[in-house]
């Protein structure tokens, strides 16, 4: 009962998306204010239908429901209600109608804007993203329904098919049939319990969808021919929040590797993760280079470009994962959306570029340059280092499907290619992080920057010295932290220079002098607050990559293995069931430096009897020097060996979570709302640069 | 529970067999154990008192070797069965004096190159190491054309640093108000 | 598509930028329709005429002393191809059965095993050949040649092929018993 609802309004809200891409679009050929306005309403329907059918499907899976096919896949009674609840994204069918779910909720909070300026654009920003949830509806309708039920014949036996597989279905497949109902479930798969990946999904979700509203008004600008930068504007934020939450399900992503994956490192350059980090550099590029045209009106084109392509690469990252082309940690099982999927991909792709190059000769900006170093040149390198990285990930997920249909091999590209391919790309971005916030806007020579930059360098240099006699010899560990010296004293150099001039010119005292400095300029010390972060886990993503050592041995208790100045001690180990339906093994090992003791760490093993999976979770104790990381490898019970451990010592690698917080930090500092932000027209806020194509427009 | 206790039985079973599998390879390797003592191979990893090759010798091979059936794992960190046979494999490779290259070479013609970490420069291979630098190298071109059509035809001088272009971004104005200070 | 009405006074996109870009978004499209059609075929099918593939036996399981397999050679017979791995705890359910099919079917001459030992290795391998006391020819699936051509997505699996070398019927998962498997091979014999 409770699934027929579910699913009949699901199919409800799938023919409204459809209705008001249709009704939008008529409206905008008719010039009827009034077609338009019912799209809009029509799309503002969206999101409390989709809320209803997912209330449906989580009363469904808190009350172990288990006739409905999803709810078997995924929950298993004695899962606690958080985890059923959660399970929700944990499969197929269920993300399904979350993707549709936060579509919605971002579409209806678009369309909920204040639209006067603007009016032209509303159709066909409604046809973009009602485009998009009637796609992912009519993948949950059609392909894969998290409400489809089993069913039993009149004879009592589960309806198969020939194969043997249930047949899920809405209604009854013959005559006579009832719900078969299973006494209970497979379980959600044990990775996805650890609280970072119950928040990973949802994060790179919103990521993903909210980036569908920048491209949205991209388009519509494009179909319109309002090229000027009022797209840009009207979306600056939502790029920022889209951004926000991209990077957050990333470093929730590695963070929960970190911790469940129990292979000692966080970012396996694993296909999966690479789709999701694509979108993220250009997205990245993006928001550096949505500045130059907004200060000077230049790279039009180009911004259009890097918004399409964030969209498209959101979209294949999503299908790729989806559709069982990859297989990895990460993907979902094999499905049958691939098809329809591949239509959606096609359709947007060609759609989008034809359309970017039927407009291109209206994108022209003014390019004046003044100099190969101003800030905007250097933001151009900038968006050709993201892009590069870009290019090596792509073609590094891509090769291995190209090598396997010319020559039938399967190949494996991991960490060595990326590493290699990416390390100089990373540099050549730092050295610009640090040489770019000194460069003027529209002019900068060799000599102001030199002037401007030098007393870093230089500090940089005796850190570097200082870094070479007491801690590395490693020339690329040099030469890269050489690189994070420089950025960081530049950009604190950068915080100082205002907050001086401010103390000078309105003669503040040091704090209101800074307060109000970055309050004035959020995006921009923002940025710089982010720039800083990245400097930190760039310690981290250094120290792990360049000096992480590991030893594996078996030890008897009481024995112990020592490794990077730690000594291991293995004590004991205990076998008892876990809170979550596992069994749980579970070493102590006591950890010494020399003589000191240091405390205890708890490796384990758990073991997850209806999944039939094991996960390792580490003991870790994290300073910020390194972290010591310990996984149980293995142990059995009648052996007189003792257990198996293996011990990494991860140099600096807290830095990196430590600068991940302060990176949201910085984000959300640059991207929250100032009062009325969307209310009073943007553009007002900012003096430009008289330009005659664009006021023109604008008025 | 019941399955718990099984596999754990399993498991047990398995890891004696394990040990009795490698028990000839560890006398072989005793029996020319001078002859192993001096490999240089030897040299790497911590202190393990055994003489058959430690966990770290055969992690260090492992980490470059993927995991045959379970994708974009190594080997070193996949923690099923059938990894912990290939890991125990590499340890009786080891033992017999195998190189690192020959050991490779074996994973390679047993179950295919998708083992290695990095595809093999042969054949079509070449075109995941050629390819990117071609287009990085190519975008760069692009772009320092761009950039040089774009200062040439602007006014007057290109590197100069000349002032009189009005500031419009206040900020940029008193980062400029700040340089002339320090002259 | 839109080309034609590019030709614009003002300056597109020029013409052989265009054809890059089509070309080169038309070929990434292709490729991952190709993937796509790939993954979603999934095993080879009933019906399917199965492609020559040879491959190495171990010592002591030869088929008529040739340590060398070669689908071509049993034209006329069935031949069933079964794929295993030691690491497999399904596998050992069939092991015993697939050996008494064989005890069976041996003398009659008309009938082929043969093993497919997919990536395993091969101390473990003679260990579970051993343990369940196998005799029908068995060999490693080298550089995983042979699952390829049979596209399998997991072991056990099972394909019987026809003395006309057509695939009739493939097995996913374990046999439950001996006669399971009498009852897709007597059919083949007639």
């Amino acid at each position: 009962m409770v699934a027929d609802i579910g699913y009949g309004v699901i199919f409800i809200a799938f023919l409204v998306a459809l209705y008001s891409v249709g009704a939008a679009i008529y409206g905008d050929r008719t010039k009827s204010a009034g077609w338009v306005e019912s799209a809009r309403r029509a799309m503002l329907l969206l999101w409390p239908l989709i809320s209803i059918s997912a209330a449906a499907l989580i009363y469904l899976l808190v009350t172990n429901h288990f006739e409905v096919s999803f709810v078997y896949e995924v929950i298993s009674r004695d899962m606690p209600t958080y985890l059923k609840i959660t399970a929700w994204w944990g499969g197929q069918a269920g993300s399904l109608v979350f993707w549709s779910w936060l579509m919605s909720a971002f579409a209806s909070l678009v369309t909920l804007r204040k639209w006067d300026r603007d009016r032209e654009f509303l159709p066909w920003v409604i046809v973009v993203t009602s485009l998009t949830t009637a796609f992912f509806l009519a993948l949950v309708v059609f392909y894969e329904n998290p409400f489809a039920e089993f069913w039993r014949g009149p004879d009592g036996k589960l309806i198969a098919d020939a194969s043997g597989n249930a047949i899920k279905s809405m209604f009854a497949p013959m005559l006579n049939a009832s719900l078969a109902i299973p006494t209970d479930g497979n379980g959600l798969n044990p990775f996805l319990r650890n609280p970072g990946m119950i928040i990973h999904p949802p994060m790179l979700y919103l990521g993903f969808v909210s980036f569908v509203i920048p491209f949205a008004f991209a388009i519509a600008a494009l179909i319109t021919g309002r090229t000027d930068d009022r797209w840009i504007r009207i979306t600056r934020r939502w790029t920022l929040w889209a951004w926000l939450f991209l990077s957050c399900g990333l470093v929730l992503g590695s963070r929960w590797a970190y911790d469940v994956l129990g292979w000692g490192g966080f970012w396996g350059w694993d296909p999966v993760e690479i789709a999701a980090l694509m979108p993220w550099l250009t997205g990245t590029a993006f928001l550096h280079s949505v500045m130059i045209q907004e200060k000077r009106g230049m790279l039009k084109q180009w911004n259009m470009l890097l918004i399409i392509l964030t969209y498209a690469l959101v979209i294949f990252g999503t299908f790729l994962t989806r559709s069982g082309i990859l297989s990895s940690v990460h993907a979902f099982a094999e499905s049958a959306i691939g098809p329809a999927f591949f239509t959606f991909i096609g359709i947007t792709f060609v759609g989008s570029i034809a359309l970017l190059i039927y407009r291109w000769p209206d994108l022209r900006g003014e390019t004046e340059m003044k100099s190969m170093l101003s800030r905007e040149a250097l933001f151009l390198l900038n968006n050709l280092l993201f892009i590069s990285v870009l290019v090596v990930c792509f073609w590094g997920v891509v090769f291995p499907i190209i090598s396997e249909i010319f020559t039938g091999q399967k190949v494996t590209v991991g960490p060595p290619f990326y590493q290699t391919a990416t390390g100089p790309l990373f540099a050549g971005l730092m050295l610009l992080m640090g040489v770019a916030p000194l460069s003027a806007w529209g002019h900068s020579s060799l000599k102001t920057l030199g002037r401007a930059i030098w007393k870093s360098v230089i500090a940089a240099l005796v850190i570097t010295i200082f870094l070479f006699f007491t801690y590395t010899a490693n020339p690329i560990a040099l030469v890269a932290f050489f690189l994070v010296a420089m950025v960081i004293l530049v950009t604190l150099q950068e915080f100082w220079r205002g907050t001086a001039a401010r103390m000078k010119a309105q003669s503040e005292n040091a704090f209101t002098a800074f307060w109000r400095l970055v309050g004035r300029d959020r995006r921009r010390y923002g940025g710089y607050v982010i720039h800083l972060s990245m400097m930190l886990m760039a310690i981290g993503i250094l120290g792990i990559n360049l000096f992480q050592i590991q030893t594996q041995g078996t030890v008897p208790v009481n024995s112990s293995l020592s490794l990077g100045g730690y000594t291991v001690k293995y004590d004991s180990v205990a076998q008892f069931p876990g809170p979550d339906g596992q069994q749980v093994t579970r070493a102590v090992v006591s950890v010494y430096q020399g003589n000191n003791y240091l405390g205890d760490l708890y490796p384990r093993i758990d073991y997850y009897p209806t999944e039939k999976q094991n996960m390792t979770i580490p003991g870790d104790r994290p300073t910020l020097k390194d972290d010591l990381y310990i996984i149980l490898v293995d142990w059995q019970p009648t052996s007189t060996n003792g257990a198996t451990f293996k011990i990494f010592v991860n140099p600096l690698v807290n830095w990196l979570w430590i600068g991940a917080i302060i990176f949201l930090f910085g984000i959300i500092f640059a991207a929250w709302p100032d009062r009325d932000a969307e209310r009073v027209p943007a553009r007002s806020h900012h003096i430009h640069q008289p330009d005659a194509n664009q006021t023109g427009a604008a008025d | 529970m019941e399955d718990a206790m099984s596999k754990m039985q399993n498991s047990k079973t398995q890891g004696r067999k394990t040990q009795n599998a490698i028990a000839l390879p560890i006398l072989l390797a005793l029996t020319c154990g001078l002859v192993l003592a001096s490999q240089p191979y030897q040299k790497v990893f911590a202190q393990q008192p055994v003489p058959t090759p430690s966990d770290d010798q055969v992690n260090q091979i492992a980490h470059q070797l993927y995991c045959p059936v379970c994708e974009d794992t190594p080997l070193d960190v996949c923690p099923t069965e059938a990894c912990r046979q290939w890991r125990d494999l590499i340890r009786q490779q080891l033992s017999q004096g195998w190189t690192e290259q020959q050991i490779k070479q074996y994973f390679v013609q047993q179950y295919g190159v998708r083992v290695l970490d990095e595809p093999p420069q042969t054949g079509l291979n070449w075109l995941i190491y050629i390819l990117p630098p071609v287009i990085i190298l190519a975008g760069a071109f692009i772009l320092f054309r761009a950039l040089r059509m774009w200062t040439k035809p602007g006014s007057a001088s290109a590197a100069s640093g000349s002032k009189d272009e009005t500031v419009k971004d206040e900020y940029v104005a008193r980062f400029e108000e700040e340089l002339k200070k320090r002259k | 598509m839109n080309e034609s009405t590019l030709s614009t006074p003002r300056r597109g996109v020029p013409l052989w930028a265009q054809i890059i870009i089509w070309v080169s978004l038309l070929a990434l499209l292709g490729i991952v329709a190709v993937e796509l059609n790939r993954s979603q075929q999934g095993q080879v099918g009933r019906g399917d005429k199965i492609s020559n593939f040879t491959m190495p036996l171990f010592s002591g399981y030869e088929l008529n002393g040739q340590n060398q397999f070669n689908l071509a050679d049993y034209h006329g017979k069935v031949v069933m191809v079964n794929f295993w791995a030691s690491w497999c705890k399904p596998c050992e359910q069939e092991a015993a059965d697939l050996e008494q099919a064989w005890q069976f079917y041996r003398s009659d001459g008309r009938v082929v095993f043969v093993g497919v030992d997919y990536v395993d290795t091969e101390p473990k391998a003679r260990a579970y050949l051993a343990k369940f006391s196998i005799t029908f020819p068995n060999g490693p699936d080298l550089g995983t040649r042979v699952s390829q051509l049979f596209r399998i997505k997991g072991v056990p699996e099972t394909y019987f092929i026809d003395p006309q070398g057509i695939l009739q019927y493939a097995q996913i998962g374990p046999f439950s018993s001996v006669d399971d498997i009498k009852s897709i091979i007597n059919p083949l014999l007639k």
